[in-house]
């Protein structure tokens, strides 16, 4: 018997941005399962075109809300790759402390304000702060710490201003760190009860075979430098990925897909990073994953809360550390000497590797440009998630498999406004 | 001193009629406002929800759709009625101004006078400019705000 009908579901909330997630059903089996994120980042390729590369990191800041450090940090790393400068000692260190503040961040607005909903039954996080108002008010305290990280060392915590090609415009006195220092150390203990807290949530059993791709540096956990690495045997530097990865149009989507040439699709984001680099976390951090059984490989995409919550631990750990070690620089930026070129930026988004190239001239004017967001690379992955995902709940209603299935989709946080900005969910049964 | 007013304009420089919210701060911005704050966002529930926090008199505005026509201006007096998470149906996150404003109010968070005007978009493509009729509608929200603001210090002045 053919059991046909179409249900129009409402936009997918709780994703940063919006696309379009579309699911079909035929007697009872999956037929179709396609992802649709409608705008690649093309406008703003186009846009840096004949403009200065000094303008490339407050331009590119623009195309996401939630990881503008990350677009930022690419941007400045191709160029300072172009002009052969190589930043160090404290500028460095500064620069990992401001990514640290956009992983708190954003990852404390996915697991509490998106993510746990999910788990919980709840409908969205307001729902969650009528039943559990303190958890909710500790998630809002942790993200501000995050923010005054971005605030302090960017000029403002929404489009940071005070990052630049050779460093910053200025930098803090040490004595500016004092009150966040000492809320830092609150945030520590609370980001150790939020892995409590996500640990607790129960995951539906789906342990997939990955590729997991990610930047790995030998002395730390990647934020802005490393070269890229899977384990499925990739070791490659950044200025080789475009010989690695192509994007791909498919035909329901205006973004690009990206495949690993020879491989497939594969999985950007906190898994990735770490199964390839548990061994760079801090001992804090090591020490709360082995409390919790997490010190092993993390192969079920629902268990991603849990290691952005591991990962929160390990940049306010980190941020500490920076913090109390940090002595200001004598000079807030380095000089350096305007010359054509080519050159790659690739860094650690929240979501994952956030790819740039820029071509510029011999007077800095951005000849091309490229950009590879980590939801465009992780979207035929997400695709491949719900294909294996959805039959083992083809019994639902639709109503709850809809629910499921934007859980699944949540795994990967997708920031979807970096490539689009719509996503509606649509099951059809036929 | 009288209390500041903060005034949050919302949106996006590059999506268009998403970018309403900027405009219209900017058009205040050539007004000489004492003791008004203004403030630019993107929209993030979270950060909105931290920003406010020290004042009494917010004013937000942001663009919306709701099937209105296109311009058309609506004022939400947050604390006398529910903001619809779907109305803010363009934000470019979904933990966005409407989360913000329900999640205060189940926080008790939520600032003694918040007043919303949300500028009826038409068109939020990336790369494009401002519709003309939003141009108009941004331009009778400035007038709206001020007058707001004005109100709001005759109110203050009497009871302080």
């Amino acid at each position: 018997m053919s059991n046909s009908k179409t249900i129009k579901v409402d936009y997918l909330a709780r994703v940063e941005g919006e696309g379009a997630l579309f699911i079909k059903i035929k007697d009872n089996e999956l037929t179709d399962c396609k992802l649709k994120i409608f705008e690649p980042p093309r406008f703003f390729e186009a846009f840096l075109q004949g403009r200065p590369f000094t303008e490339a990191p407050d331009i590119t800041a623009r195309i996401c809300g939630i990881c503008p450090i990350a677009y930022i940090m690419s941007s400045i790393h191709a160029m300072e790759r172009i002009l052969g400068i190589q930043i160090g000692g404290q500028l460095r260190e500064l620069r990992r402390l401001i990514y640290c503040g956009e992983w708190i961040e954003s990852h404390v607005l996915h697991v509490f304000m998106l993510h746990a909903p999910d788990f919980l039954g709840y409908q969205d996080a307001i729902q969650l702060a009528g039943d559990k108002p303190e958890l909710v008010k500790m998630a809002l305290r942790l993200k501000k710490a995050g923010n005054e990280i971005v605030r302090l060392l960017g000029g403002r915590e929404i489009h940071p201003i005070n990052n630049k090609v050779g460093g910053f415009y200025k930098v803090p006195d040490k004595a500016d760190f004092a009150p966040l220092l000492e809320e830092l150390k609150w945030a520590k203990e609370a980001s150790i009860e939020a892995v409590k807290v996500a640990n607790s949530l129960e995951c539906p059993d789906f342990d997939q075979d990955y590729e997991f791709v990610a930047l790995h540096h030998p002395d730390e956990y990647p934020f802005n430098e490393g070269r890229l690495i899977s384990n499925t045997g990739l070791d490659i530097d950044i200025m080789d990925y475009e010989n690695h990865f192509e994007e791909i149009h498919v035909e329901h989507s205006n973004a690009l897909q990206s495949v690993h040439k020879g491989h497939g699709n594969y999985f950007v984001g906190p898994l990735a990073r770490y199964n390839l680099n548990y061994n760079q976390l801090s001992d804090l951090t090591k020490q709360v994953a082995v409390d919790i059984g997490y010190d092993r490989q993390v192969t079920n995409p629902f268990q991603s809360i849990v290691v952005r919550s591991l990962e929160t631990v390990y940049a306010i750990d980190e941020a500490i550390r920076i913090i109390e070690n940090y002595e200001k620089p004598k000079k807030p930026a380095l000089d350096y000497e305007i010359k054509p070129g080519i050159g790659w930026g690739c860094t650690e988004a929240p979501r994952g590797i956030l790819y740039h190239r820029y071509e510029i001239d011999k007077k800095g004017t951005i000849k091309t440009a490229k950009i590879v967001p980590p939801t465009a690379q992780n979207q035929s992955r997400i695709e491949e998630d719900l294909s294996n995902f959805i039959p083992k709940y083809m019994d639902l209603s639709d109503e709850d498999l809809t629910w499921k299935c934007e859980q699944a989709v949540r795994n990967y946080d997708p920031c979807i406004s970096c490539a689009t900005h719509f996503l509606k969910l649509n099951i059809e049964r036929e | 001193m009288a209390q500041s007013i903060l005034i949050i304009g919302v949106g996006s420089p590059y999506r268009c009629d998403d970018s309403v919210g900027l405009a219209i701060l900017k058009q205040l911005r050539q007004h000489e406002l004492s003791n008004v704050h203004l403030m630019e966002r993107s929209g993030e529930g979270s950060d909105i929800m931290d920003i406010w926090q020290s004042y009494n008199h917010v004013v937000l505005v942001d663009a919306v759709q709701s099937g209105a026509k296109p311009g058309t201006i609506h004022r939400i007096d947050a604390n006398a009625e529910k903001v619809l998470t779907d109305f803010f149906h363009y934000s470019t996150h979904a933990f966005g101004v409407a989360e913000a404003v329900e999640m205060a109010r189940m926080l008790d968070q939520l600032p003694k006078h918040l007043v919303i005007y949300g500028i009826e978009g038409k068109d939020f493509e990336i790369g494009k400019d401002m519709s003309p009729e939003i141009h108009s509608a941004a331009e009778l929200v400035t007038i709206e705000i001020i007058k707001e603001i004005k109100s709001i210090k005759e109110k203050e002045s009497l009871y302080a």
